[in-house]
């Protein structure tokens, strides 16, 4: 027997039923299809006032992704700790930052979540377990690791979960990671969001294992794990065994989760015209896969909202992040004095040099 | 007080602030149960077990990477480098990340770690192991930098390196770990960014820090015996921070200078100190300021030629006379 035919055998798994799934309330659905609409409405009118010149540097859009942090972030408890890269408005908004505070870091104001100081790729929430934001590709790796060893160290139940795409996995230092994460059993969670496609090069180009990036935890003795990025329940099952690994065995995992952005890598080749994607490609992610509109549907198809109140949510959302919009343009600016600010813990509390700068050639 | 080698200044540091925070761990190659590369944690996995003292695989962005993130949560970790040369494997955690954290945050995010280990050459161990990084590091605004030339300086700073809410980058020397000094019984520290006069002077003076600022004793003594020419030797020992107030006062006193550094000259630390005097004070200067630097070149492996790569005391007599 061919193993198409036994894949063709077995039935799907419906991951609705899973016990973390189970016991959603009617409430925590409609927080997810809230939350999905809040990610994907804050981008869009981010891009158009991006696109108004109105904001600085790149804007690397989560839109098409927003099931991976939603599903992910949902299962987090007081000692589990989230990390990510450049594409970062999805997980902070997921973790339960605000639109106003997000939409001013874009507009670099001061009452920006990072004072206007870290822009788009650096958001920062450490109340709320989010270590950000980070530019350089794997860069954030290590320092999740380092979130899950201390959580170790200080003896609590605890995780640490690191994003990263399909391009990052093919960075020296990921593999460091795994390796150290093996070694000293660490309550690591490394979450893949394959996305087929780092900056305009697809996996086919850049991997020479393509089929599954995830498997090369195997190296490591790491469990890992594929989900499909469509579905909210299966990114929290398979997210929900990683965490209880993590809690319960102290044990790193892999989880490598399929998804699909739908705008370009940034706002900069947003129109595509760089070819490195089909159109039909594209338009079929957009109609058929979008998380957003499937995780909609389910919720009509099982009776929690009506489409008339997911239309709602939607609105409602969308009027957050045109009021998000309004607080950053009236928002002031950073100081000039704000420059040399935040750079040293004791200059900025504690000594006179500090206020002046004068230690630290800055004259 | 206790006559003690450096490297057990630095240990003793280790000891006493493993046992005052328990927040505190080292972790390196080597470093637990060998007793470190150049044993300057001997005896400390013994006494404090694996919690607090951490061999870690060659994997410098990782461990260190792994350190800053460890930091983010409270935690106080001590990194040891086998020689500060291979920080530039690490160089995307220690600038992107270490050095950055603060600002994009928006002060959100403090970095409270310290990453040691010996730098600078003189060991004939070849141009890869031999760099004096303390100038790469200074560059970058969010890191400090020190250099301790002395048991003593090497103790106290190292207690406050550790105290320190920001990353703290710490220049050690694999030629100062044998050389004995006097360190006091009770405890102290010593703020960063606070210079040193090692030698008192009124006719010259010469900025210097780490085993430089040894080598400038020398040669102050020499120039004293020979020539009845007292030179100053003011000791920098903190880089960024750095004690501008000491450095303009001991020039505006002895009106001539000498930099003495085991930097290479250019973009060096000298190069920095060598602006600010003559932008802050060039009417106090009665000579043009001269600097002796490592020659500008890698390091050169044979033992010999090596030491003259480096600043010697000829050297510096030789500049000096030129500007007396
Ligand atoms: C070390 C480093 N090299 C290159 C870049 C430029 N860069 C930014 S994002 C990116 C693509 C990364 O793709 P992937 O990891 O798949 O994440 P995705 O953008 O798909 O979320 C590149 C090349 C960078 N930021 N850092």
């Amino acid at each position: 027997m061919t193993e198409t035919t036994a894949e063709a055998e077995v039935s799907p798994v419906d991951y609705a039923t899973a016990p973390i799934n189970a016991s959603l309330t009617k409430e925590d659905k409609i927080r997810f299809l809230r939350q999905l609409y809040s990610i994907r409405n804050f981008e869009r009118v981010a891009l158009k006032h991006y696109n108004e010149g109105k904001m600085a540097g790149f804007l690397h859009l989560y839109i098409g992704q927003e099931s991976v942090a939603v599903g992910t972030c949902s299962l987090l408890g007081e000692n589990d700790h989230v990390i990510t890269a450049y594409r970062d408005h999805g997980h902070a908004l997921a973790v339960g930052m605000g639109m106003k505070e997000c939409m001013a870091e874009l507009f670099g104001k001061a009452t920006g979540c990072s004072k206007g100081k870290g822009g788009s790729m650096h958001f920062f929430a450490p109340d709320k377990n989010y270590w950000g934001g980070h530019g350089i590709v794997a860069g954030q790796t290590p320092l999740g690791l380092g979130l899950a060893y201390a959580v170790k160290y200080k003896g609590l139940k605890g995780s640490a979960l690191a994003f990263l795409g399909d391009g990052a996995v093919n960075q020296g230092v990921y593999y460091e990671c795994l390796n150290l994460a093996s070694l000293w059993d660490l309550p690591m969670i490394y979450v893949i969001e394959n996305n087929r496609y780092s900056m305009g090069t697809s996996l086919d180009r850049s991997s020479a294992l393509k089929n599954c990036l995830a498997e090369r935890a195997d190296g490591f003795g790491i469990v890992w794990d594929i989900a499909n990025g469509e579905d909210v329940y299966e990114v929290r099952a398979k997210t929900w065994t990683a965490i209880e690994r993590a809690h319960n065995e102290s044990r790193p995992t892999v989880l490598e989760i399929d998804t699909y952005r739908h705008y370009g890598h940034s706002v900069a080749d947003a129109k595509h015209k760089g070819g490195y994607r089909t159109a039909d490609e594209i338009e079929q992610f957009k109609n058929r896969h979008d998380p957003v509109l499937l995780w909609r549907q389910r919720m009509i198809d099982e009776g929690m909202v009506t489409a008339e109140e997911a239309d709602a949510i939607n609105k409602e959302t969308q009027a957050e992040a045109n009021a998000a919009v309004k607080f950053a343009e009236e928002s002031p600016i950073p100081t000039v004095e704000a420059i040399n600010q935040d750079v040293y813990f004791e200059v900025d509390r504690q000594t006179e040099a500090g206020r002046t700068g004068r230690h630290f050639f800055n004259d | 007080m206790a006559l003690i080698e450096y490297r057990d200044a630095l240990n003793q540091a280790f000891a006493e602030e493993i046992e005052r925070d328990p927040n505190v761990f080292l972790i390196g190659e080597e470093v637990a149960e060998y007793d470190g590369a150049y044993k300057v944690t001997r005896g400390l996995w013994k006494k404090y077990g694996d919690k607090r003292l951490v061999d870690a695989p060659i994997s410098e962005a990782g461990f260190i990477g792994m350190a800053v993130g460890a930091s983010m949560l409270g935690l106080r970790p001590v990194i040891e480098l086998m020689f500060w040369s291979f920080c530039t494997v690490a160089y995307d955690q220690i600038i992107n990340n270490a050095g950055c954290v603060r600002y994009m945050s928006g002060g959100l995010i403090n970095c409270p770690i310290v990453i040691r280990g010996p730098a600078n050459g003189g060991t004939g161990v070849g141009a890869t192991h031999s760099h004096t990084p303390e100038n790469w590091l200074a560059n970058i605004p969010g890191l400090k930098v020190v250099s301790a030339a002395t048991a003593y300086d090497a103790k106290g700073l190292m207690k406050t390196a550790i105290r320190d809410n920001d990353p703290v980058m710490f220049m050690e020397n694999t030629l100062l770990y044998g050389e004995k000094g006097e360190v006091p019984d009770e405890e102290y520290t010593i703020p960063l960014g606070l210079a040193d006069i090692k030698r008192e002077g009124s006719d010259i003076t010469f900025i210097a820090h780490g085993r430089a600022a040894l080598t400038s004793v020398k040669a102050a003594e020499q120039l004293a015996h020979e020539k009845g020419i007292q030179a100053e030797v003011l000791d920098l020992r903190s880089i960024r921070p750095i004690d501008e107030d000491a450095i303009l006062r001991s020039v505006s006193k002895t009106h001539r200078v000498v930099l003495v550094d085991e930097n290479k000259p250019f973009c060096g630390v000298s190069a920095q100190v060598a602006t600010m005097i003559q932008e802050k004070i060039f009417d106090e200067l009665d000579a043009p300021i001269r600097r002796v630097c490592t020659i500008d070149a890698p390091a050169i492996y044979s033992p010999e030629v090596e030491k003259l790569q480096l600043p010697t005391v000829e050297r510096i007599l030789e500049k000096a006379l030129t500007i007396l």
